[in-house]
């Protein structure tokens, strides 16, 4: 599956069907700080994802404020 | 994962609460909320003009999507930092976002008051420059909000925010913001406007969702001074710690805001009185603003 990461934009090649909570532990991302959207749509870390997807982990942190 | 609500899909899992959602259901808790927060600590009243501070990111455009949604009335406040194109695009979002939903947009900019843009201060003051900026924005929120009217000015503050801001003041005992730090703070001084953060009880996760969910177009790149700020470092670390214990970011915040900040609130004894130069409220004889412009104006 294709991943989208944010902050700078990039992306990765992930083979194989997970969890999304796996898929997380594995590119060492603390679920809370990321929103998964798959398509137009919030999924939840219970979800299986697999090859066919394009998941996009959109940073929810933002910072400096003072 | 099933929604806590009506049994359909979640889109999300809040696991603070224990809790899951659906689209909808989410959207629902989210608004209330801040009709809890709100109303327990009476930040304004449908009567009430209010001026929300907005930067075009998800914190703040939801905030103000939701006391639209509420009915309340509502002005934003876009403050124009000149911090390159961050400023340009960020400003652009709030001014779509207000022409869409036919919402009042006022738009100060620093550089005019100040003597000038955010990424200029650098050279002129010791100052960091996410703290000069912080300083520049309460000042001129608080101005604009006295010289049109309104009597609190609301900010997006989130549950992360507060609590990463606790953390940093606590690990230097800085017992006067721990004595500040609070979702409303009321009007001390017929020159201070009402200060109120109707956010504080969402976490940043939960206002990105509520954000996504309502389709509200934000600018997700950051400002390009938030790189390496210690207020991230310090969100970092209560991430992790959340991650192993739900729940740990709201305890460290509400039970602060519970049981230790009227204790440093008792110690705290500041006088306040009229800047000799803009007459806005500080507890010297000169505000910090005026202090921060006199540098700029020296290192020209
Ligand atoms: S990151 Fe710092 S400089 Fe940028 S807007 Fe926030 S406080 Fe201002
Ligand atoms: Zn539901
Ligand atoms: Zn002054």
């Amino acid at each position: 599956m294709k991943v989208i990461l944010r902050n700078p934009r990039r992306e990765v090649e992930v083979g194989g069907r997970r969890r999304v909570r796996e898929l997380l532990k594995e590119l060492e991302i603390l679920p809370e700080t990321v929103l998964v959207i798959r398509g137009d749509e919030m999924i939840t870390a219970d979800t299986v994802v697999g090859d066919e997807d394009v998941i996009e982990l959109r940073p929810v942190i933002s910072g400096g404020r003072a | 994962m099933k929604c806590r609500k009506c049994g359909g899909t979640a889109v999300l899992e809040l696991r603070r609460h224990n809790a899951a959602f659906c689209a909808p259901d989410f959207i629902e808790f989210f608004r209330r909320q801040v009709g809890e927060a709100v109303r327990r600590h009476r930040m304004f009243t449908r009567e009430e003009s209010v001026l929300v501070a907005v930067s075009g990111g998800k914190d703040s455009l939801g905030l103000w999507d939701v006391l639209l949604q509420e009915g309340y009335a509502t002005t934003g406040l876009y403050l124009d930092l000149g911090i390159f194109d961050y400023s340009k695009e960020s400003r652009a979002k709030c001014e779509a976002f207000a022409a869409q939903r036919g919402a009042p947009l006022l738009v100060v900019s620093v550089e005019q008051d100040l003597g000038a843009a955010i990424p200029e201060v650098q050279g002129a003051t010791r100052r960091p420059t996410c703290s000069a900026c912080g300083l520049s924005k309460r000042y001129l929120m608080n101005k604009a909000a006295l010289e049109q009217g309104f009597p609190v000015v609301a900010t997006g503050h989130n549950l992360d925010d507060e609590a990463a801001t606790l953390f940093g003041s606590i690990l230097h005992w800085q017992t006067e913001p721990l004595a500040r730090q609070s979702p409303a703070l009321p009007s001390t001084h017929p020159k201070l406007v009402r200060r109120v953060k109707p956010l504080y009880r969402l976490s940043e996760r939960e206002t990105a969702a509520y954000a996504f969910l309502r389709r509200i177009d934000y600018i997700v790149d950051e400002c390009p001074f938030a790189k390496g700020a210690t207020s991230l470092m310090h969100k970092e670390i209560l991430n992790q710690l959340e991650d192993v214990s739900p729940g740990a970011k709201h305890n460290f915040l509400f039970g602060f805001l519970e049981k230790g900040r009227p204790a440093f609130e008792r110690l705290a004894d500041v006088t306040l009185n009229e800047c000799a130069r803009c007459g806005q409220v500080t507890t010297g004889t000169l505000c910090g603003f005026c202090k921060l412009s006199d540098q700029i104006k020296r290192a020209r």
